[in-house]
């Protein structure tokens, strides 16, 4: 019983894109997560909310709608408001590579774009877990 | 974003006075079982005793979620605290899940008041994570009236959320093939409560009627001594029914109050005595290489698992 990675997904806003939300969430149940997925048309509150009760990991936002720099800075202050500085936050989805750039910026600790192989997928959050370290 | 590791003790007073954070990291260290909490729980354990849980079972798609939905919505009206602890099968492959009744309690995330956590069964039988019941207790001292344990009814050993819960209702559906799957699950007996979901579709009459007459013929017997379990309707699309279900709720804990209370108590309190011997006996084991020591000599066929089994208990027992 070690501990085993959990994984909140999310879309947020508008986008009804979710056929990648779906495809990264099973790839991760099949990489051996816990995989919380909370369904279209989310607030950032709602959001950060679930992913605070859930206390994942790893938070993870799918945005193919132009959003993110509007969500993204969202999401940091709510996670600085509930008291949770330590969670993970990825992005994936469709943006171009100048978002990318500030995202990171601005905490974002991975973005992983369209065509990202699953393997890819789940050995780049088992690394973000891994090198955060225990919690 | 890092921030130095927090004893899970210290999480205590935090997680008392209601705060999500440490309610929430306590229930994740309970749950990967990290040796650091268990102290913690020990105090939680004696602290906790305060919350009435309700334990909901059904078949898959037999529209729990939704039902447990709108059943927190009347228990907040009624201006209770309401924690939701929702369990999925975890995949036998990966030993991943894909948590999803979230999805159809959207609706209260926003309640300050209402906690809902998602838990996968990581390959505990019987429907029930192995966790599940320290996650109840520190919800229990997180200040929740009422905690719902939403479990997976596929029929192999539902008992385990009756021994876990003060209250059990078990759905059955209409028009998932069988008339009364709960029946084929096996499930029937643990009930405290029946429920017949989606009502609104013009099968439910007969499954209510079928439901009726099969509890009328004996099958099942009541958990609780003295209490004879209803058999409800509920729409959740129509939003029906759910103030006679919340009723029946406040009845059965006022027939718990008596000695039939104790007697449930008491079981719920063996059931946990027992679940905790098993983990620390198998962590035990495992630690101390006993497995490791007589597998490869079952596998050689020198000796059997039954021979084998009785030196690994013999040499536990002396300790
Ligand atoms: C299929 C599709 C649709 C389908 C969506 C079906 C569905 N249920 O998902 C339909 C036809 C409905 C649709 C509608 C629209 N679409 Co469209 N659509 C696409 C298209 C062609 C492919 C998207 C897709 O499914 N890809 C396959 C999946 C598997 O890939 P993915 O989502 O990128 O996910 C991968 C990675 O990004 C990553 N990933 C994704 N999320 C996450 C999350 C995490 C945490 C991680 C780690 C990784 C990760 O992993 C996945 C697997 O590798 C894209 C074009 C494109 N090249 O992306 C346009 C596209 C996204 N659509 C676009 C637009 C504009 C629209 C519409 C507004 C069109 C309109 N005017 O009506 C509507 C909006 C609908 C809505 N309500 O949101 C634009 C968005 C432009 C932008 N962002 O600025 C795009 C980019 C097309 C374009 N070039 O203009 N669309
Ligand atoms: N007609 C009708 N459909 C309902 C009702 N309640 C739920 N459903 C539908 O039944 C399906 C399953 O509902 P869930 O609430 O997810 O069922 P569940 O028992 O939690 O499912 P699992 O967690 O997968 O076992 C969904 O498609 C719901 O929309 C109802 O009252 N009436
Ligand atoms: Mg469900």
């Amino acid at each position: 019983m070690s501990a085993q990675i959990r994984v909140l997904l999310a879309k947020v806003g508008l986008d009804g894109h979710d056929r990648g939300v779906k495809v990264v969430a099973r790839t991760l149940r099949d990489g051996g997560m816990d995989v919380v997925y909370t369904g279209l048309h989310r607030t950032p509150e709602e959001v950060v909310t679930a992913a605070v009760q859930e206390d994942v990991d790893i938070l993870g936002v799918s945005l193919l709608s132009g959003v993110q720099m509007t969500v993204f800075p969202k999401i940091f202050a709510l996670l600085k408001e509930k008291n949770v500085e330590d969670m993970i936050v990825v992005a994936g989805g469709v943006m171009p590579d100048e978002d990318v750039v500030e995202l990171k910026k601005m905490g974002v600790a991975e973005v992983l774009l369209q065509d990202t192989p699953p393997q890819q997928i789940i050995d780049t959050l088992t690394g973000l877990v891994e090198a955060r370290g225990a919690r | 974003m890092s921030r130095p590791y927090i004893p899970s003790i210290d999480m205590i007073g935090p997680a008392s006075a209601g705060e999500t954070w440490a309610i929430a990291r306590l229930i994740s260290r309970a749950e990967a079982g990290v040796p650091e909490v268990r102290s913690a729980m020990g105090e939680i354990y004696r602290r906790a005793g305060r919350a009435h849980v309700i334990g909901i079972t059904g078949v898959p798609g037999s529209g729990k979620s939704t039902m447990v939905g709108k059943l927190v919505r009347k228990l907040r009206d009624q201006g209770q605290r309401v924690a939701v602890v929702a369990i999925d099968p975890s995949s036998p492959y990966s030993g991943g899940s894909i948590l999803g009744d979230r999805i159809r309690m959207s609706d209260l995330v926003m309640d300050p008041h209402v906690f809902i956590r998602s838990m996968a069964t990581r390959g505990a039988v019987g429907g029930m994570a192995h966790a599940a019941l320290d996650v109840v207790d520190v919800l229990d001292i997180g200040g929740f009236d009422k905690i719902i344990i939403e479990t997976v009814g596929v029929g192999q050993d539902e008992v385990e959320i009756a021994k876990s819960s003060h209250t059990t209702v078990v759905v059955s559906a209409p028009g998932l093939g069988d008339e009364i799957q709960a029946i084929k699950a096996g499930i029937l007996e643990i009930a405290d409560i029946h429920v017949v979901s989606k009502c609104d579709r013009s099968d439910a009459n007969r499954t209510m009627t079928d439901l009726k007459m099969m509890l009328k013929d004996g099958v099942g017997q009541a958990l609780t001594r003295g209490w004879v379990p209803p058999v409800l309707g509920t729409s959740s699309l129509n939003e029906e029914g759910f103030d006679d279900l919340v009723a029946a709720f406040d009845k059965h804990l006022t027939a718990l109050d008596g000695p039939a209370g104790e007697a449930r108590r008491a079981q719920i309190s063996a059931f946990r005595l027992k679940k905790a011997t098993e983990t620390l006996m198998l962590e035990r084991l495992r630690r101390d290489g006993a497995f490791d020591t007589y597998t490869p000599r079952v596998a050689a066929r020198e000796t059997d698992p039954y021979a084998a089994a009785t030196a690994i208990a013999d040499a536990f027992s002396r300790i």
